[in-house]
């Protein structure tokens, strides 16, 4: 699996340290644990690989002490929605200033192979060898129902895309989450063949790009009676294509695009879904106490020693 | 009941008496009224000398229903002074807890100098005139009691009238009732014959300085704040609401102008997740807890150990296991904090003794982490934590040197390489330019800290966490053998040192020889504790669990110790270690 680490470094290294330029000792790689958290170690940046599904509980706490310092979280499927879910939930409501690359490969690969979360229900694997009973979980509804201001989904092999993604990620000021479909050639390959190979991958695409109308070469995105709706172009003109708002403050509309594509993966929207302005918590912390030395001024140790009710013995 | 028994103490500490409190309340927001199990009380114990312990017999209850009455009357000292609610001692009361007669009028209470008052009645009587319900105006019962109490010990009435003003100050018709029936209270006790004598009790002698009343959770915060400054470091708490540790999350809250930040996490595992996080960029990261959530943030202690952060856990222990008993007292959680992790994974553990001594505990742990870079645990419980005691302020010029060093840009800058002394690896911030690194939980390789399965190199590393550990400095144990020549001693740690030290007062002004010692350093034991144990024949360790620190001792020393336990959520009383200590003096 190397060459995969190999070819992120040198795309995000040119990326983080040229194009962002951003100055390499500020900048953080926070992992948890699986094939994903790796990561740090390739790159030449500050980072920790911590522990299972932890890595934004670690980062929220580095984030808002060191509101100078680029943090990325680096987590997995099974990483980021089982084992920590209840962190990465909170990550995104707060919206600390977090970026986090979720590597998707729909497996557990560490461990040599069970269902994740994101598995397709049925899924044949060694811990559900008469297939997966679980109905899977869609990364991209789940970060926009728990508030996050930025969420988009790329796919590893595309370099361009997937760059594009991440500068945009990084311009975001808060929580920003990027789904990234990542193939596991051991545990579970081509499991995202139809989003990748040349034949299928521009017809299953549907671009989301901001101002322009949601499609793929051979379908687009409607509105029909209240919901959103993939249909051949062929049937539809242009103008009838819903057109593609990624500020849109309204969650729902986010949640409708991310619902157009499930485990089968027959259209897939592919770029920004969400990416609205809201505070950044990190920023509302540190603000909190300006606020409060601007009003009263920098605590007095000795003062607050002595506050309440206090006596002099002789 | 609360907040009567807060107000009280505050007025007696004031007049320079020695104190020491025992609050006690149920685990439930709103326990049944009424019941046995729904009494919140608080116990004060006052003097003009010296005093170790909240006491072991009241000379004076004050029971606002017959709930109260009977849930206490076993503890008070023979005669004692008993003042009930007249009002509430109503057939449905008392059948509720089971008494059969009315303990007023069936002579059970000979004995005693019982005084039944109508506190409701007098209280709502105060009251008629405003403009309040029923149920608002008998709220102010309390007030009315602590008036009476005011009175009879000649304590002060301007702080409370002031603490209620500021209580009070946007709910003007509340204020008006409070004083009211806090006066009428007081009026009462000067012109009724029910009591003929009002006491004066002098100040105790105490060093010279200027003092306060302090609880163990506000002790321990402001610890944490003052190592904070004497650092230069920010601090940062990480932190989930649990009983009883939350206040210490509360008090934090509320000094921002110190820069202190608090971040109430989603959960246990985050709460120290995000104080590791913080360590990580160079600050002060504190996690505060309990039993059932220190057992939540394990496999993250675990990280900090391997990743070599300073890193503070403050465990407020109460009874366990499980949800155990949410608000009373235990020590049991001593053996989770020194080894409830996977693999060798060494901590510091310290515990300090009395409320007041949590703020320099809370300090030592704060030098004892950044100098070793190690996690430290500092056992609190919930005695100490919500007890409190008159504590002289120290002056700034009191309080130790914290002044830490992070890593400089270097060449070849090695992560896991050690300063020889401490064994502590260099505390190497994001930001710093040219020190760049990857750390994990993965096994780290010496010196450069790369992942490594070597199985040399892992043995290597085990000891070297474990050396360092070893080899914290920690002052030697104090002995305290009056006669120099006893042949018993009683050995504690944490919480216990007051029902101790009290009970080791009382031994020897009966002519016993006793030794006593204190343990607040528990991993590294200081350096001397063998030669200690070594110098008596009997060594009986009183602990609030089944024998978790004899066990330690047993294991490093192969001495044999006697245990006393108990486990019943309460503070030792004083007679029941002299009783054990007898037992062993007589064997």
């Amino acid at each position: 699996m190397s060459w995969v680490w190999r070819l992120f470094y040198s795309f995000y290294s040119a990326i983080l340290f040229a194009e962002l330029g951003l100055p390499r000792e500020n900048i953080v790689f926070i992992s948890g644990i699986g094939c994903s958290s790796r990561f740090p170690y390739y790159l030449e940046t500050f980072g920790i690989h911590s522990i299972h599904g932890r890595a934004p509980a670690i980062a929220s706490g580095l984030a808002i002490s060191r509101p100078d310092l680029t943090i990325f979280v680096i987590t997995g499927d099974g990483d980021a929605l089982s084992i920590g879910g209840n962190h990465l939930i909170h990550a995104l409501r707060r919206n600390v200033n977090l970026k986090i690359l979720l590597f998707n490969n729909r497996i557990y690969g560490l461990t040599k192979g069970q269902y994740s979360p994101t598995s397709e229900t049925g899924k044949v694997t060694k811990s559900t060898p008469i297939g997966s009973l679980d109905t899977p979980f869609n990364p991209i509804s789940l970060a926009i129902g728990a508030e996050a201001t930025f969420v988009a989904r790329s796919i590893d092999t595309d370099r361009k895309h997937l760059t594009e993604m991440l500068q945009a990620a990084s311009a975001h000021k808060g929580s920003a989450l990027i789904e990234i479909y990542q193939n596991c050639p051991i545990f579970n390959d081509d499991a995202f063949i139809a989003v990748k190979d040349g034949e299928t991958k521009g017809a299953t695409l549907l671009q989301l790009i901001h101002g322009v109308p949601i499609k793929s070469e051979t379908h687009g995105v409607i509105m029909e009676n209240g919901s959103m709706k993939v249909v051949e172009l062929s049937l539809v003109s242009e103008s009838e294509l819903v057109v593609h708002n990624a500020n849109n403050p309204d969650p729902s509309y986010a949640f409708a695009l991310s619902r157009l594509s499930a485990s089968e993966l027959d259209h897939v929207p592919i770029g920004i879904f969400r990416d609205v302005a809201r505070p950044e918590y990190s920023t509302m912390v540190n603000q909190q106490i300006a606020d409060v030395i601007a009003k009263d001024g920098a605590g007095d140790l000795a003062s607050l020693l002595a506050s309440g009710d206090t006596w002099e013995v002789k | 009941m609360q907040l009567t028994g807060d107000r009280f103490t505050m007025d007696t500490a004031i007049l320079g008496n020695d104190i020491s409190t025992l609050p006690n309340f149920p685990a439930e927001i709103r326990a049944p009224q009424g019941t046995l199990l729904g009494v919140s009380s608080f116990q004060l114990h006052f003097a003009d000398h010296h005093i170790q312990t909240p006491g072991d017999a009241p000379d004076v209850l004050v029971a606002m229903n017959p709930a109260a009455l009977k849930a206490n009357i076993k503890d008070l000292a023979k005669g004692a002074t008993i003042i009930v609610d007249a009002d509430e001692f109503i057939t449905r009361n008392l059948t509720k807890v089971g008494y059969v007669t009315n303990p007023l009028e069936d002579g059970s209470l000979d004995g005693y100098k019982v005084h039944p008052i109508p506190l409701t009645t007098l209280t709502v009587a105060t009251l008629s005139e405003l403009n309040l319900s029923r149920k608002d105006a008998e709220r102010s019962k309390n007030m009315f009691a602590l008036g009476l109490l005011t009175w009879m010990y000649s304590r002060p009435t301007e702080t409370t009238e002031k603490f209620l003003t500021g209580k009070f100050a946007k709910k003007p018709d509340l204020l008006e009732a409070n004083l009211l029936a806090f006066k009428a209270g007081w009026n009462f006790g000067e012109t009724t014959e029910e009591f003929s004598v009002s006491y004066q009790i002098a100040p105790a002698k105490m060093p010279a300085g200027k003092y306060r009343n302090v609880s163990g959770n506000t002790a321990l915060s402001y610890g944490l704040i003052a190592a904070a400054k004497q650092s230069g470091l920010q601090l940062f708490l990480g932190s989930y609401p649990i009983t009883p540790a939350s206040d210490i999350l509360h008090e934090l809250s509320k000094h921002k102008k110190f820069g202190v930040i608090t971040f109430q996490a989603e959960d246990e595992i985050a709460a120290v997740g995000s104080a590791l996080g913080a360590a990580y960029g160079g600050a002060i990261g504190v996690t505060s807890t309990s039993g059932p959530g220190l057992a939540l943030k394990a496999e993250m202690i675990g990280l900090g150990v391997m990743l070599e952060l300073p890193l503070i856990v403050i465990d407020v222990q109460r009874g366990g296991p499980s949800t155990g008993l949410p608000t009373k007292t235990e020590q049991a959680d001593l053996l989770q904090a020194m080894y409830g992790r996977n693999g060798e994974s060494p901590v510091v553990v310290i515990a300090p003794s009395t409320p007041k001594d949590c703020f320099a505990m809370a300090m030592e742990a704060v030098r004892i982490a950044t100098t070793y870079r190690v996690p430290v645990f500092i056992l609190s419980d919930g005695y100490i934590a919500n007890g409190s005691e008159p504590w002289r302020i120290p002056g700034e010029g009191e309080l130790p040197d914290l002044r830490v060093e992070f890593a400089h840009t270097e060449e070849n800058f090695m992560p896991y390489s050690r300063d020889p002394k401490t064994l502590a690896r260099p505390w190497a911030i994001p930001g710093t330019k040219g020190i760049e690194h990857r750390i994990g939980g993965v096994e780290k390789a010496d010196q450069t800290g790369a992942i490594s399965y070597d199985p040399t190199n892992h043995d290597f590393m085990v000891r070297t966490r474990a050396a360092k550990v070893a080899g914290v400095q920690v002052p030697d144990l104090e002995v305290d053998d009056a006669t120099a020549d006893a042949q018993v001693l009683l050995l504690g740690w944490g919480s216990t040192f007051g029902p101790i030290a009290a009970a080791v007062e009382a031994l020897r002004e009966n002519g016993q020889k006793v030794a006593q010692a204190h343990l607040k350093y528990i991993n590294p034991f200081p350096k001397n504790l063998g030669a200690v144990l070594d110098r008596y024949e009997r060594v009986i360790v009183p602990e609030m669990n089944l024998g978790q620190l004899a066990m330690l001792l047993r294991a490093q020393f192969l001495k044999d110790i006697t245990g006393y336990n108990q486990v019943r959520g309460l503070p030792f009383s004083t007679t029941e270690i002299i009783e054990a200590t007898m037992a062993v003096l007589s064997d």
